[in-house]
């Protein structure tokens, strides 16, 4: 194949922390931190998932096409989330009589 | 595999490899970019329901966070190490295939699909809690707090929508496995072809992705408050 086989060695340190993320967030979310809970929950998700792409998936090593497509998506999901959000987020910031 | 018999005036084609393909690694650069936009329409599906999820969370703080003090955060975070565990065994499926280790192959394969039942069978569990608990959205739906009774039923509404999904996909990824251990079985794979197992692997790692962001949004938010 186009590959070569990647060490046992890397697959395992990502795998050892990943372990070790979801336990430093499941430790993380029995503190009270406030807002800081979600962004701390949510900054380690992004972490994992990355990790999970980068080495298991291996977009690494994948083609600079594949990973345009990779990153179009990641857009695109930005795009669904950041629109829908900022219309219920910003509802009420501003006086005055409320239609909805 | 039986190798395919040339067409008159063209070379032998190496094994698995289709004759509309100039060679081996453009055919598996199709089907590996393939496989990553249909997961882009899973991540543009789950997405859709994450966004949902987020705006009913705003609108009802209150009620979500009293719904968090019903999840099962022990099975939630045991069953994340078990989809953690399977994504390691199936990338270390995928190795064994690339270099052609039919047994190993065979072995972490049957491992994935053993970590999969697991975890479904934890979520079974979990599911059964609820169905105890009364809290299935629906006419028998009850809940310790009147004041978030509408409110607490959309939530876990989400929950069940979100993780079933998942689940879903779990069990379809479960019957891909089952597949691929079959196909290993019959000498289907070899170090030159195992494009099935790559990009069933892209899938599960999907699925594990998944459950990266559901553990933290369904079970650890709003635990505290």
């Amino acid at each position: 194949m186009t590959h070569q086989a990647v060490p046992v060695k890397v697959y395992a340190a990502v795998f050892l922390a990943l372990i070790a993320l979801t336990i430093s967030t499941v430790a993380i979310s029995k503190l009270e931190l406030g807002e800081f809970n979600f962004v701390v929950a949510m900054t380690i998700a992004v972490i994992k998932a990355s990790l999970v792409v980068w080495f298991f998936m291996d977009v690494r090593r994948s083609s600079s096409m594949t990973k345009l497509f990779v990153g179009a998506g990641l857009f695109w999901l930005a795009i669904l989330l950041v629109f829908v959000l900022s219309d219920y987020l910003s509802r009420g910031w501003l006086p005055g009589p409320k239609w909805w | 595999m039986a190798d395919i018999p040339a067409p008159i005036g063209l070379p032998p084609h190496a094994q698995g490899l289709k004759h509309h393909f100039d060679d081996s690694a453009q055919q598996l650069e199709s089907s590996t970019l393939g496989m990553w936009v249909f997961l882009l329409t899973e991540v543009m599906f789950f997405g859709g329901m994450f966004g949902g999820y987020t705006v009913y969370r705003n609108l009802y703080p209150e009620a979500f966070a009293s719904t968090s003090h019903f999840m099962n955060v022990t099975i939630g975070g045991f069953n994340t190490g078990v989809l953690i565990c399977s994504s390691f065994t199936m990338v270390l499926a995928v190795r064994a295939a690339q270099l052609g280790q039919k047994k190993a192959l065979i072995s972490f394969l049957v491992s994935t699909l053993a970590l999969g039942c697991v975890f479904l069978a934890l979520k079974y569990v979990e599911y059964h809690e609820k169905w105890v608990d009364h809290h299935i959205p629906g006419p028998g739906f009850q809940y310790a707090d009147p004041r978030y009774f509408h409110q607490a039923q959309i939530l876990f509404f989400l929950y069940f929508a979100m993780t079933g999904m998942h689940a879903l996909h779990m069990i379809v990824g479960a019957g891909l496995l089952i597949t691929l251990i079959a196909m290993a079985a019959r000498n289907r794979f070899s170090a030159e072809w195992f494009t099935p197992v790559e990009m069933i692997g892209l899938y599960w790692h999907f699925v594990d992705i998944v459950w990266i962001f559901l553990f933290p949004l369904l079970y650890l938010i709003g635990h505290t408050s």
